[in-house]
């Protein structure tokens, strides 16, 4: 007879083994699945985590993986402050559309204008900002009046679709685009073109950014108060209330920051890989990055190689597609899977396993 | 711009059908809250519902298996949510989650080689020529089976939490699974059941969909429903009768936002399409303000793991 036990306090080597583990795990289950499609698994595992780096196009694809990943991290970073501290932001895919579209609205009113030192200081502003205000309104409906942060951020995001149709196929429209939906490509508008800093690393400010909020957001939860009350609210709330913290200012600051992320995603992803505001321009970051910020076990160095993980798999998948013929949506069960795996695993953290019978007390 | 074309008879007749898998997921829902489990995967098992109840359709011609297809599908899924809460004690939030993003990619994965296929319809009721009454033949006496199980399934729900002992075990655990425990009852079978029956109504009304209102089967094609559900279980103050009556409100606003669509009303596509979820937002936040004052209240033990210790 299995039982389990509660552990006194989390174990810190599970806490770093399970992911690991919880990796390895949906390689095998993946792997089953990819065999039950009609691809040797093998060769499909080694598509999509070996040759992506290793592989004989690897000079292609590691470029891609910072491109990829830039956009996850700088998401997971804003949402894991908030889910450590139970405020569950889980409409970051609207506010990066938001974000984008605020930036290319900017961008583009400006256009043809060459004063790139201005125009793009005030895209990246307006970016963050259209992020932030969208996740906003579920702050202020939570605080003023209670309502679930969860199902609002999430309807929101339906909403910032429409609107994002609205935008490609109106207002945004290219004037130029013989009819077409989409705006102008911001890429080939100097002034706001989120450029590659380094020819081939996939390197643009976006990824930048990523790696400045990791660097503040490691500060932030290990050296400022605002951190520790994170931390506190997300283990005690009640301890917190005790500890003189404002719940309802930490409910704005955690949705606030995770929204403001999310819009600087959204505007980097829009000036630079993408390019324009188009009606498929979102492709799901923002939900990814849910998985991305458990992978990474809500601590800002986790989630900056769990971001590099998940932009592989993102990678492998389409480089699994165009050689192996493994369909596209094969990717999104796969990266399902692996937060199941890491989610069940967890317990091990928490509780002891125990084998044979309970002892009588 | 002519309200004229737009038939009042007709619409209650589209809303009662537009809401029936809001209907069926929201009463599913409502039980495995009431247990005192928050399950944020509806969405996800309403797509895997629809998926396997489309494919099974096809591949039977049958759309009465491709429904229990549906159900089974879901059913299955939500068996995983159950394991991993109730065994390994994950957190409720991030495992709902979860079994969303898992289900809408695994649908899209099932369903990609049957994108481009039609189901046969299934008929709907006729009773004896009641159907042929005006105003309420075509709302009362002519609609889809499931339409008729989906009130069924309302009242069912009202009778059983309120008069039966199971029932009252199941609200017993929702409110203290501590005290439920000492008692003698077993805390994980009743979850356990309580989400293998959200997960089956979940996947009935992913099926409704997919073989009767739209009848097709595309990636995503839940489009926000589950969420919606969730809200309207919030909405109901968690209680079955009010499932219906938020749940009709819906059916009524994306009803009647693609009757403005097509009477070519002077708004925007794109609002009238988002204002069902603005909407539900709004009502939302009216229930959420209202909620201090005596209306309702949420399951005590909803959303907490369960572990006997001693």
């Amino acid at each position: 007879m299995i039982r389990l036990e509660k552990r006194a306090s989390p174990s810190s080597l599970w806490a770093y083994l399970t992911p690991v583990i919880a990796v390895l795990a949906t390689m095998v289950a993946g792997g089953a699945l990819f065999s039950l499609l009609g691809t040797d698994p093998i060769v499909a595992i080694k598509t999509i985590f070996w040759d992506p780096v290793f592989g004989e196009f690897a000079f292609y694809y590691r470029g891609q993986l910072l491109v990829k990943a830039g956009p996850l991290i700088l998401i997971a970073i804003g949402l894991a402050l908030g889910f450590k501290a139970g405020i569950w932001n889980i409409g970051a895919e609207g506010q990066y559309i938001i974000g984008a579209i605020c930036g290319a609205a900017v961008a583009l009113a400006f256009y043809p204008m060459e004063a790139r030192w201005m125009v793009f200081p005030l895209m990246i502003l307006a970016g963050a900002t259209g992020g932030l205000l969208w996740a906003m309104i579920p702050g202020i409906l939570r605080t003023q009046f209670n309502t679930n942060e969860i199902l609002v951020s999430l309807l929101l995001v339906y909403v910032a679709e429409q609107i994002l149709a609205w935008m490609a196929l109106g207002p945004l429209r290219n004037p130029e685009g013989a009819g077409f939906p989409g705006s102008r490509n911001l890429r080939q508008y100097e002034s706001a073109a989120n450029v590659e800093l380094i020819e081939g690393s996939g390197m643009h400010w976006g990824v930048v950014a990523a790696f400045i909020a990791v660097i503040f957001a490691y500060i932030l939860l290990s050296r400022h108060l605002t951190g520790f009350h994170i931390r506190l609210t997300g283990e005690s709330p009640r301890a917190a209330r005790f500890a003189g913290v404002n719940p309802n200012r930490l409910i704005l600051f955690c949705l606030g920051v995770s929204g403001g992320l999310a819009g600087l995603a959204g505007l980097f992803e829009v000036a630079g890989p993408s390019g324009q505001i188009s009606i498929d321009f979102n492709v799901g970051y923002g939900f990814t990055a849910i998985i991305v910020a458990f992978l990474g076990r809500l601590h800002p160095i986790g989630i900056l190689l769990a971001g590099l993980l998940m932009a592989l798999t993102y990678i492998g998948g389409e480089a699994a597609q165009a050689s192996l013929g493994l369909p596209a949506a094969a990717i999104q069960a796969f990266q399902g899977m692996l937060l199941f795996f890491l989610l069940g695993l967890d317990v091990l953290t928490n509780y002891r396993l125990r084998f044979g019978r309970e002892a009588v007390a | 711009m002519d309200f004229g074309s737009i038939n009042p008879v007709l619409l209650i007749a589209s809303l009662m059908v537009a809401s029936t898998p809001i209907v069926l997921a929201a009463i599913g829902e409502l039980v495995v809250e009431r247990s005192g489990v928050l399950n944020l995967g509806v969405e996800g098992m309403m797509i895997v519902g629809a998926v396997t109840g489309f494919i099974a359709t096809i591949e039977t011609g049958s759309p009465t298996i491709g429904f229990a297809a549906g159900a089974f599908g879901a059913t299955l899924l939500s068996l995983v949510f159950a394991f991993l809460t109730l065994v390994f004690l994950s957190n409720q939030v991030a495992t709902g989650l979860g079994l969303t993003l898992f289900g809408l990619g695994i649908s899209a994965l099932m369903g990609q080689s049957y994108a481009q296929l039609r189901t046969p319809t299934s008929p709907r009721w006729e009773f004896f020529g009641l159907n042929e009454l005006p105003v309420i033949g075509p709302i009362l006496f002519h609609q889809h089976p499931l339409v008729y199980l989906s009130l069924g399934l309302v009242a069912a729900v009202w009778w059983f939490l309120r008069n039966t002992r199971r029932g009252m075990i199941l609200r017993a655990v929702g409110e203290n699974h501590d005290a439920a425990h000492a008692l003698g009852y077993s805390v994980l079978a009743t979850r356990f059941a309580a989400i293998a029956f959200g997960g089956a109504c979940a996947g009935l009304g992913g099926a409704f969909l997919s073989l009767v209102i739209v009848p097709q089967w595309t990636d995503g094609m839940t489009a926000g429903r589950g969420w919606i559900a969730l809200a309207i279980v919030v909405f109901a103050s968690w209680r079955a009768g009010r499932v219906l009556l938020g749940a009709y409100l819906f059916g009524g606003i994306s009803v009647l936002q693609l009757n403005l669509q097509a009477a070519g009303f002077a708004i925007p596509v794109e609002l009238l399409s988002m204002s069902p979820y603005l909407i539900t937002i709004l009502v939302l936040v009216i229930i959420s303000s209202r909620r201090g004052r005596g209306a309702g209240h949420a399951p005590a033990a909803l959303g907490r793991s369960f572990h006997a210790s001693g």
